[in-house]
């Protein structure tokens, strides 16, 4: 039998919230986007790689619910190579694997470090899901939560926990508001209502740097993170 | 030792990927082979007797404390389809994960050193299994529980079948099931002094041949 190796004994991290890798240096910063079918959870990520890709070393894994559409999208725009670009299967069931059972993401996001590591930063992609979808925190160190105006600008006030709890909370489509008669000041006043102090973010990814808003908050979770080494 | 840890490891909800997974299932809705709970439950038996035993077998003698590499080779040999054998890499990597933080021990530590990349799963589970305080009987009767729970709720998902008569299908396999663990442990027990090749072989060609034809479709709800 193979017994102890107490010279081995933390090879691969048993626990996922660790923040060092095995060698002992600093992991990614690891950044979940959730939110519900075509709210732009994939735009969102490609518009954040164009935007940060020249200054950091990024990857992003993608939770398809049953392609790999996401991953495909991704790919054909060229948003990063396709080494930094890992898709994982959920079997039915996108909430489980990023809340219940995180175990497929953690493996996607320790081999993407081991493939092409260093990185500063991977985006962790949601399958479409419904308002109460959440990462756990064994698996992302925060989250974004993508809705939009076309959904129904109701849905702030429902709140739920992707809405209430997310540590950003992206309302996009903007320019869509004045065809679907959503009204963006209510939508506003909803989130500070039901998030308190926690940021919101508009965004219409259409416009000249639409993604800005969201990308300055990723600067500054980053920060924070590298600061806290 | 404590019996709820067989609950713990056994349960639906541990935290080792087997949600994604239909174990055969999937391709098997999709030819028109499982319509109705009927048939669910031949596909289930059929499974449970056949690679079912096979990996009990393997759990069980990892759970006695045979050397998880030979069993690992043993799995290989046993596992005809490279489609299955990586499946069964990427599970066994998973359960790995969720066994060093349930039950933490060398001889975990020691099996992620000598597979990074991950061992068959019925090998850790049956080592996960040994790391909880669990015997091979344990392990085999878990290990034939997942053989046919896996599909069973995979049909679930994909048939939209009654939630209850699926669970009764459980049941009815129950004595089946205890069957099985038992005849994996005594082969088990034999494999510790004859050595693996000792292991029961049981195969399930259609499940070789169509878990093939799935891992290249591109449009899929599970991951095998």
């Amino acid at each position: 039998m193979h017994l102890d190796h107490p010279g081995h004994s933390h090879h691969g991290s048993a626990v996922g919230a660790d923040a060092h890798r095995p060698d002992g240096t600093r992991r990614a910063l690891r950044i979940g986007l959730g939110g519900p079918v075509g709210s732009g959870k994939t735009a969102t990520v490609a518009a954040l790689c164009r935007e940060l890709r020249d200054q950091l070393s990024l990857a992003v894994v993608t939770n398809d619910i049953y392609t790999r559409e996401d991953a495909e999208f991704l790919l054909r725009n060229a948003v990063l190579p396709p080494e930094r670009i890992q898709a994982v299967e959920t079997g039915a069931c996108p909430h489980t694997a990023i809340r219940d059972d995180i175990s497929a993401n953690l493996e996607a996001v320790e081999d993407l470090e081991d493939a092409v590591g260093p990185l500063d930063l991977i985006l962790v992609e949601s399958g479409g899901d419904n308002l109460t979808a959440t990462f756990s925190k064994g698996l992302v160190d925060a989250q974004i939560f993508v809705i939009d105006v076309a959904g129904g600008d109701d849905i702030p006030r429902k709140g739920g926990p992707g809405v209430t709890t997310a540590d950003l909370l992206v309302i996009n489509k903007t320019d869509l508001a004045p065809y679907v008669g959503s009204d963006l000041e209510r939508m506003a006043r909803d989130a500070r209502e039901q998030r308190g102090d926690l940021p919101v973010a508009f965004t219409s990814l259409t416009g000249e740097d639409g993604v800005a808003p969201v990308a300055a908050w990723v600067r500054e979770q980053l920060a924070a993170w590298t600061a806290a080494a | 030792m404590t019996r709820a840890a067989l609950l713990v490891l056994a349960d639906g909800r541990f935290p080792a990927g087997g949600h994604a997974h239909s174990g055969g299932a999937e391709p098997a809705v999709k030819a028109g082979r499982i319509r109705d709970t009927r048939d669910l439950e031949a596909f289930c038996r059929g499974r449970l007797h056949t690679s079912g035993l096979t990996s009990a077998a393997l759990a069980a003698a990892a759970a006695l404390g045979l050397d998880p590499a030979a069993l690992d080779e043993a799995a290989d040999a046993r596992t005809p389809s490279p489609a299955l054998r990586a499946t069964a890499r990427r599970l066994g990597r998973q359960m790995l994960r969720a066994a060093r933080a349930t039950w933490p021990g060398p001889e975990l530590d020691a099996l992620a050193t000598a597979f990074p990349r991950g061992a068959h799963q019925p090998v850790v589970l049956g080592l996960a299994a040994r790391s909880a305080g669990l015997g091979p009987r344990d392990a085999a009767h878990c290990v034939a529980y997942e053989a046919v729970s896996g599909p069973a709720t995979a049909a679930v998902r994909l048939l939209s079948l009654d939630p209850f008569q699926a669970t009764a299908v459980l049941a009815r396999l129950a004595p089946d099931m205890d069957l099985v663990a038992e005849r994996a442990a005594e082969q088990a027990a034999r494999a510790a002094h004859a050595g693996t090749d000792a292991l029961p072989a049981a195969s399930a060609p259609l499940l070789d041949i169509t878990a093939e034809q799935h891992a290249a479709w591109p449009v899929r709800l599970f991951a095998s």
